[in-house]
């Protein structure tokens, strides 16, 4: 069924639709309306779910973590200090394993203090052994709430899905909302391989040392570095996962996409913007404009960005002469860290260095100011030539220094 | 890119409805057969009686571009005073509309080039049964009157959809009663 | 995914004597059980296990009297500690081997 929602309304769906046992959350904006919606559900009684109330995001997580290890199909949802205050506990749900869900609702962090969009909070939670998908549209929000839980529970991974704050969370689009019948059949009850039971009782994650050890079966138990270079390989193993949970879900509803990238106009293109989120929607247009130009140009969204599909994204940029990456997030004193990852891709899979394509870095957007359809031309217009790779490899847009 | 797309910038109060009017706009016109529609907030410290304006993009594929319009088609003012607070016609494309709810007569609104409708339309909601000052579903007949694009009656179902449960009759009425109160002038 | 699999993945350590070897020979003092004074010993039936809730390794049985694993008892100590008839003496390792 077609509606109109927002994009947490979106994602709120998506939750109900998945089945999520325990939710959790403490309310953030933007991402309160999405966590608002969920307890209306579970209040009314549309939804069977246990809702815990808490006193921080370090509690949120920490109770899904609790309700994960005991069996149940876990949610929770917040944005930027908020995804912050979580941060140890991000950590120790992916070296638990434990297959729990989270929507960030992208939000520049503070200080000073913001409440608007950027990438800066999920992206500095790259390196926790989270799987990281972003979401162009509501329609890649609802469907990927749904696909992160099959995921999740396929390859023992957490996932966040992100998505922008306002730009997505807030603006009224049309989406389909899946049939609940379908759902099920896509993702049924969870069925976790280990779980608490009082009955057989276990210590999880406690202090595990350097090296292996025994077990009370005497089998040998892993040991730290094990249980990360295991949960390492596994990121890795989750890219063909993901595929194949893409595959179900197009053979379930009829429709489905790349997974992992979602290029637009770049068969033949010189030059290609990547970007992730709803700017790499914005840059269709953009792009349009410049073919009007006669400048071969295109976008390509990252849309799984961990694990990161680095041979795929360098197979897709390989042919073209510059690449324009648009970042709403940076690594300060260096560069955007999707830039970064680009051209570390790059360098792996393509051939000599003169066979490469330049890249050039644009920062944008930060703690949500405003991203015009003008000076994204400019960017691209003023990249997309030869020599658009020299000068500054970093350069900043919409900046205003009186 | 959309070039067939109609861009409408709607001008409120924090707690006047402009964001309701604008997404029951959203629903009427995607149920018309507009299959790409946007309604995108423009959200910053929302307080009740502060100047607010929310974006909404209509066209016949999906739209992608999700920024604030900056060269609207139409202007839709829930309050005359706003004219006074803010540039609310910034941008407006040359043979533009303005729509305005105001007690005023239309002559004495005199934009270049620009069409303008407006309606009493705090006074015809009340007229209609709403409390005072309950104008977003009052605005919406206006703005099909005076720009065409989209039958009354649409935009009246999905006001009692939105309304369901609060006065959806005496809403679409307000749009109704608006609708015919609608005095066209402008372009000079 | 399998159990067998996923355990391979996580630290998860159960309870009962062994996770970390045989970890006896740690042992500098060895808790001693005197039946005659413990509860279940005395009244011949099972009851108290105190030092069987309190042991950390899980070394203790709940059996009349209960037993002590020194295999894998580490010599904590705690069950001496706890038991509420002070029936359980720490004993020196190094006495023990003399006899």
């Amino acid at each position: 069924m077609q509606i109109i929602e927002t994009g947490n309304v979106a994602a709120a769906l998506g939750v109900k639709l998945a089945r999520a046992q325990v939710i959790a959350a403490y309310p953030i904006t933007p991402q309160t309306p999405l966590t608002e919606k969920l307890s209306e559900f579970i209040e009314s009684g549309e939804m069977q779910a246990e809702y815990v109330p808490v006193e921080s995001e370090h509690s949120a997580l920490a109770v899904c973590i609790a309700a994960s290890s005991a069996g149940a199909r876990s949610f929770t949802a917040t944005s930027a200090n908020g995804l912050l205050y979580m941060h140890e506990q991000i950590h120790w749900a992916a070296g638990a394993r434990l297959p729990l869900v989270m929507c960030v609702v992208n939000r520049g962090v503070g200080a000073p203090w913001t409440i608007w969009n950027d990438h800066q909070d999920s992206i500095s939670q790259r390196d926790t052994g989270w799987i990281q998908i972003y979401a162009n549209d509501h329609q890649q929000i609802i469907d990927s709430v749904i696909k992160a839980f099959a995921l999740a529970e396929e390859v023992m991974i957490p996932v966040m899905v992100c998505y922008d704050g306002y730009i997505l969370s807030h603006t009224h689009m049309p989406f389909d909302v899946p049939e609940e019948r379908l759902v099920d059949e896509f993702l049924p009850p969870y069925l976790p391989p280990y779980s608490l039971d009082p009955a057989d009782p276990a210590n999880l994650n406690t202090v595990t040392m350097p090296d292996v050890r025994p077990d009370v079966r005497g089998d040998t138990a892993p040991g730290y570095m094990e249980i990360r270079y295991l949960l390492h390989k596994d990121m890795l193993e989750a890219i063909p996962a993901f595929e194949r949970v893409e595959e179900r879900f197009r053979s379930v509803f009829g429709r489905g996409s790349n997974p992992y990238i979602e290029p637009y106009r770049c068969e033949d293109a010189d030059y290609i913007a990547v970007a992730l989120g709803s700017l790499s929607y914005h840059l269709r247009d953009v792009v349009d404009t410049l073919r009007n130009e006669g400048v071969r140009a295109g976008v390509m969204s990252v849309h799984l960005y961990r694990p990161f599909p680095d041979e795929l994204i360098a197979r897709a940029l390989s042919g073209c002469s510059g690449v324009v990456v648009f970042e709403k997030a940076l690594s300060y004193g260096y560069q955007g860290a999707l830039c970064s990852d680009i051209k570390s891709a790059l360098y792996r899979h393509t051939g000599e260095p003169g066979g490469r394509p330049f890249v050039v870095n644009y920062i944008l957007g930060l703690g949500g100011r405003e991203i015009t359809t003008p000076d994204l031309l400019d960017a691209m217009r003023s990249s997309c030539s030869p020599d658009g790779g020299s000068g500054d490899e970093t350069r900043w847009i919409g900046l205003r220094f009186s | 890119m959309n070039n067939d797309s109609i861009e409408i910038r709607w001008h409120g109060r924090g707690g006047q409805g402009a964001i309701t009017a604008a997404k029951i706009v959203a629903k009427a016109m995607f149920a018309s057969g507009y299959s790409g529609v946007a309604m995108v907030p423009t959200f910053g410290t929302e307080r009740r009686g502060a100047p607010v304006f929310t974006s909404l993009k209509v066209s016949r594929e999906k739209i992608y571009d999700l920024s604030p319009t900056t060269r609207p088609d139409i202007v839709v003012i829930l309050d005359h005073l706003l004219l006074e607070e803010a540039d609310v016609t910034q941008g407006l494309k040359k043979g533009g509309l303005i729509v305005i709810n105001t007690p005023r007569a239309v002559k004495n609104y005199r934009f270049n080039g620009s069409r303008v409708a407006v309606a009493n339309v705090t006074e015809l909601s009340v007229k209609a049964g709403l409390p005072q000052g309950m104008v977003n579903s009052g605005i919406i007949g206006v703005f099909a009157k005076a720009s065409g694009i989209i039958e009354l009656s649409a935009l009246t179902q999905a006001i009692e959809e939105e309304f369901v449960r609060r006065k959806p009759r005496e809403n679409a009425l307000a749009a109704r009663l608006c609708y015919d109160g609608t005095i066209l002038g402008g372009r000079r | 995914m399998k159990q067998r699999d996923y355990r391979k993945k996580i630290s998860l350590s159960e309870t009962g004597p062994g996770d970390a070897g045989k970890t006896g020979s740690w042992r500098i003092l060895r808790p001693v059980i005197d039946p005659q004074v413990c509860i279940p010993g005395r009244r011949n039936a099972p009851a108290c296990y105190i030092c069987w809730l309190y042991c950390p390794d899980g070394v203790i049985s709940r059996t009349v009297p209960p037993g002590i694993d020194y295999q894998y008892c580490k010599g904590c100590g705690i069950c001496a500690e706890e038991c509420p008839t002070k029936a359980i003496t720490m004993v020196e390792e190094s006495s023990l081997l003399k006899e």
